[in-house]
């Protein structure tokens, strides 16, 4: 069974949001979403400095199986981006909530981070999926 | 509801992902497909292979209906237990599946064909068998384990009993022994060394078990296919398949057009594609960047597409992504691959990428 830590928002599209308490947020992937794509071999992030709308393709993550595109979960703006990626893009296998993240943002509105899914609504939303 | 083989339970006690495959509930990996597919390069691992279909035939015609089935030759099978890589194709030239046979005996051959199409390849076998005098059998009742590292003999000998351990151990490439119920070959789709073991199902849980407490790997369909793949060996469906002769596919080394009496299934169609020119060839690449090939990914010398990636992905040995790819003969060494929008530089290298464990293609292309 995957991990999804309470104190994390989710979106649909499988990114996690962490609320920095100062504004800022961190985004990575779900476990749940790590499991499904298997060992990552490659990751193209963006760019920081760059302004994105929610819902907006702004990354890709490639396992051995599949390449998958990344959701801005929030609009706002790119701040910085997870470096170490380009050399252990497994960082986001082992630890999907830690050394894994992809970016941090600044959120435009914050009630996009309200709008998104808690914990046990992603679980039960990623669950349904499966089946 | 997908097929389950009987190793199926022991799949889901060993938390694989699983996913279907060719009608088939099967297991991706157990954890990691790259670490598994690096237990088989550097030590051992194992496949639940029981999807595949083994088919006997048996009968006085055998050998005839073969040589007239089959695009290469079983008359180089010169003593029973040897085996023979093979396409059967159709009367366009076009494959209808890949396979191994073993010669049994001079009534008796053992076919392995792909689980995807099974169904379709024996009744294809069956139409064909029309006067000659060849039963053909099905061994659903067979289970098969494929043990592939340089470890894997070594680890399963001790596990089998005296006679065939003898006769196994003293196992030539590309051969078999058996005894009434198991029947072991030297033989493999991941480029290492390794035993492909038909057993029956009853047998089946306890060895795969054994080979566990043996230290020998759980692997799943993901590392089989990068380890085919830098193996430099054809997947039916993806790198040839109806539409393809074995000649536009890197088979030609498989088709026996020696002797010239002998009028296989598919032979006028080849012996006329050799005349007019083969018009493609199945190629290695390598990517030099970031990124991944992956299959139908489309290939181009400036504006002009001239191929297509058949199978790609990661190879965890050489850590970059590399590709089988059809393309125009004559196409020049090096050109862009599209991919996701974007076109990125691959280069023409030789295939096998991987082999026993060590990289044998250059990465370092002529330009």
């Amino acid at each position: 069974m995957s991990n999804t830590p309470d104190e994390l928002k989710y979106a649909k599209t499988h990114e996690w949001v962490k609320d920095n308490g100062d504004g800022t947020v961190t985004v990575g992937i779900s476990d749940h979403a790590q499991e499904l794509l298997g060992d990552l071999v490659f990751v193209e992030l963006p760019e920081a400095g760059r302004s994105v709308s929610a819902g907006d393709e702004i990354a890709v993550v490639e396992s051995v199986k599949a390449a998958s595109d990344i959701y801005s979960p929030l609009s706002g703006k790119i701040l910085g981006v997870n470096e170490v990626l380009n050399d252990a893009p497994e960082s986001i296998n082992d630890s999907p909530y830690e050394e894994g993240w992809l970016f941090t943002l600044k959120p435009a509105d914050n009630s996009e981070l309200d709008a998104l899914l808690d914990a046990a609504a992603y679980a039960k939303h990623a669950q349904d999926e499966e089946h | 509801m997908d097929k389950k083989t009987v190793l199926n339970q022991t799949h889901h006690d060993l938390d694989a992902r699983m996913t279907p495959f060719g009608g088939w509930d099967m297991p991706v990996h157990y954890g990691s497909q790259i670490e598994e597919h690096h237990a088989i390069r550097r030590h051992a691992g194992m496949f639940d292979v029981s999807h595949m279909q083994i088919i006997d035939l048996k009968g006085s015609d055998c050998k005839r209906y073969l040589r007239h089935l089959l695009a290469n030759d079983v008359e180089k099978l010169k003593s029973t237990g040897r085996a023979l890589y093979s396409c059967i194709l159709n009367s366009q030239g076009g494959v209808i599946d890949d396979l191994i046979v073993y010669f049994m005996d001079e009534t008796w051959y053992r076919m392995v064909v792909n689980a995807s199409t099974a169904q379709k390849d024996l009744g294809w076998i069956m139409e064909q068998v029309g006067v000659f005098g060849v039963e053909v059998l099905p061994r659903s009742d067979l289970a098969m384990i494929a043990v592939q590292g340089p470890k894997a003999i070594e680890l399963t000998l001790p596990l089998l009993n005296e006679e065939l351990r003898e006769a196994a151990a003293d196992l030539k490439p590309f051969s078999a022994v058996w005894d009434p119920s198991w029947f072991i070959a030297r033989t493999g789709y991941t480029g290492e060394d390794g035993l492909e073991i038909l057993l029956p199902e009853a047998d089946c849980v306890a060895l795969w078990n054994d080979l566990a407490d043996a230290g020998v790997r759980p692997c799943g369909l993901g590392s089989r296919d990068t380890l085919r793949l830098e193996a430099g060996m054809n997947l039916y469906g993806q790198d040839m398949d109806e539409t393809t002769t074995p000649l536009v596919s890197g088979l030609g080394w498989t088709v026996a057009l020696n002797p010239e009496e002998r009028s296989f299934i598919g032979r006028g169609a080849l012996e006329k594609q050799k005349r007019e020119g083969i018009p493609q060839q199945l190629v290695g690449l390598v990517l030099e960047g970031r990124g991944v090939l992956r299959s139908h990914q489309k290939l181009y010398v400036s504006d002009k597409q001239i191929g297509e990636i058949t199978s790609g992905s990661f190879s965890p040995t050489l850590e970059r992504s590399i590709a089988l790819a059809r393309i125009e003969t004559g196409s020049p060494h090096g050109f862009d691959v599209e991919m996701r929008g974007k076109r990125l530089p691959v280069k023409v290298v030789k295939y096998p990428f991987v082999r026993h464990g060590k990289v044998v293609t250059e990465l370092q292309s002529k330009t």
